[in-house]
């Protein structure tokens, strides 16, 4: 394996990294939406939007990217690889963002929502001054986790034609002969990526604990 | 549309030997998982630090490892030390290896949050090592970590699907075939996915069965 195989690997690694940051900022917002939907019981969006949660969550990753990828274009959608990734990534974590916003919303305390009501403040303040920066808080370290997860899935998004870290390392290794290295090297990139996640998601935890054994 | 649906049936054969495929090798490698996590998990909690370390380790580093670069690490890795598996044993191992480290932390979790008296009472009252974690210790670790054990049998259902690029003809390469095939992609793979979701489902009801069975005994 030579530096310029090393230097592909890394650019899919730029990638992987890029379509994860999209795939999260895109779904984060989505799955907040979702949980507000359930969590105010509109009738029909929020039996509906459990269905889609309870099945997005039992898919896995490859099954929906490959039903995208081949199903879309054939009813008239033309899909790039890097389009379908996206959507399915979105379509992945929003379902589980969704239920992480929706157990910090099913336990805010009523009392605050109450007193925000009787202050006389509208729907739309309530949530974003009451609401919203104490879920967030609640909510981060499960949304930490779901990101570490969605990283861990990424190279699947290689099945489809997407140049990522997986799709280098498979290609050099067809043309080297020797499959381990370039695998080792994308482990390598992966570990340290994950692992500052979790780290970040422990460090979240901790402090909350310690805030709330202050509080 | 439903012509497609009627290829997809006439090719059920091949997609219920994808779905047994996925069921069993999900089954199998759960248990070894589980059984590999009963061994690690006081590995975890050791006083010796070179023990505790080394499974700290490895479940660890297996926790940040995506699975499906694990699983070609096996695929690959596995020949290059003299041992050659078929593709279906190679896909059970990976998946068995790489859960055991979640199983682990899960049981270590669970066992650090048991309530210490009734293990004292169970020491005091002269039970040997194995009738003590028989009788006093497992019962109840299993029910409390029941509901995250199920999690983890449904993120195994999920690993699997990533097998298919290893060849083995579970449930995603099963449709994958299909559309290939006769090119009714939307019908196979929406099948597939239902066929997912109906696992998942099952182990749901089951989790929540453990949970009730749980509760009745609290």
């Amino acid at each position: 394996m030579s530096g310029g195989d090393i230097a592909a690997i890394f650019q899919g690694a730029i990638m992987t990294v890029s379509l994860s940051v999209i795939g999260i900022l895109i779904g984060m917002p989505i799955g907040l939406g979702l949980a507000l939907v359930r969590w105010a019981n509109i009738p029909v969006a929020a039996p509906m939007v459990a269905v889609y949660v309870s099945m997005l969550r039992a898919t896995p990753l490859v099954t929906l990217l490959l039903l995208l990828f081949f199903a879309l274009p054939n009813i008239g959608v033309p899909l790039d690889p890097v389009s379908a990734a996206i959507l399915a990534l979105v379509m992945n974590t929003s379902a589980f963002n969704c239920e992480v916003w929706r157990s910090a919303l099913m336990n805010f305390p009523k009392d605050q929502y109450e007193a925000a009501q009787s202050v006389g403040m509208r729907a739309g303040q309530r949530f974003r001054r009451i609401v919203l920066p104490q879920i967030v808080l609640v909510s981060l370290p499960g949304l930490v986790n779901e990101m570490s997860l969605l990283i861990k899935v990424t190279p699947v998004l290689a099945v489809v034609g997407v140049v990522d870290i997986t799709r280098a390392a498979v290609r050099i290794g067809a043309e080297t002969y020797e499959p381990l290295p370039p695998f080792l090297v994308a482990i390598a990139i992966y570990v340290p990526i994950v692992f500052a996640l979790v780290s970040l998601q422990r460090w979240i935890e901790r402090r909350h604990t310690t805030a709330g054994a202050a509080a | 549309m439903i012509h497609d649906f009627g290829i997809v049936w006439s090719e059920r054969a091949l997609l219920l030997s994808g779905l047994a495929n996925t069921a069993i090798l999900s089954a199998l490698s759960a248990v070894a998982a589980l059984l590999l996590g009963f061994g690690l998990a006081p590995a975890l909690m050791s006083k010796n630090p070179v023990v505790s370390w080394t499974a700290r380790g490895f479940v660890d580093g297996m926790r940040c490892v995506p699975f499906l670069l694990f699983a070609y690490i096996v695929y690959y890795g596995f020949p290059t030390f003299g041992v050659r598996l078929d593709n279906w044993t190679t896909g059970l191992a990976a998946l068995t290896i790489y859960n055991a480290a979640y199983m682990a932390e899960i049981l270590r979790g669970a066992w650090v949050a048991q309530p210490r008296e009734p293990i004292e009472a169970g020491i005091a009252f002269g039970f040997s090592e194995i009738r003590l974690f028989r009788r006093i210790i497992l019962p109840p670790l299993l029910l409390s970590a029941g509901p995250v054990i199920g999690n983890q049998m449904i993120q195994i259902i999920k690993d699997s699907a990533f097998l298919t690029i290893i060849a083995l003809p579970e449930l995603t390469h099963a449709a994958s075939s299909i559309q290939s095939r006769h090119y009714v992609p939307f019908a196979a793979f929406i099948t597939a996915v239902f066929l997912y979701w109906g696992l998942c489902l099952l182990i749901e009801a089951g989790v929540s069965t453990i949970g009730r069975v749980a509760d009745a005994r609290r």
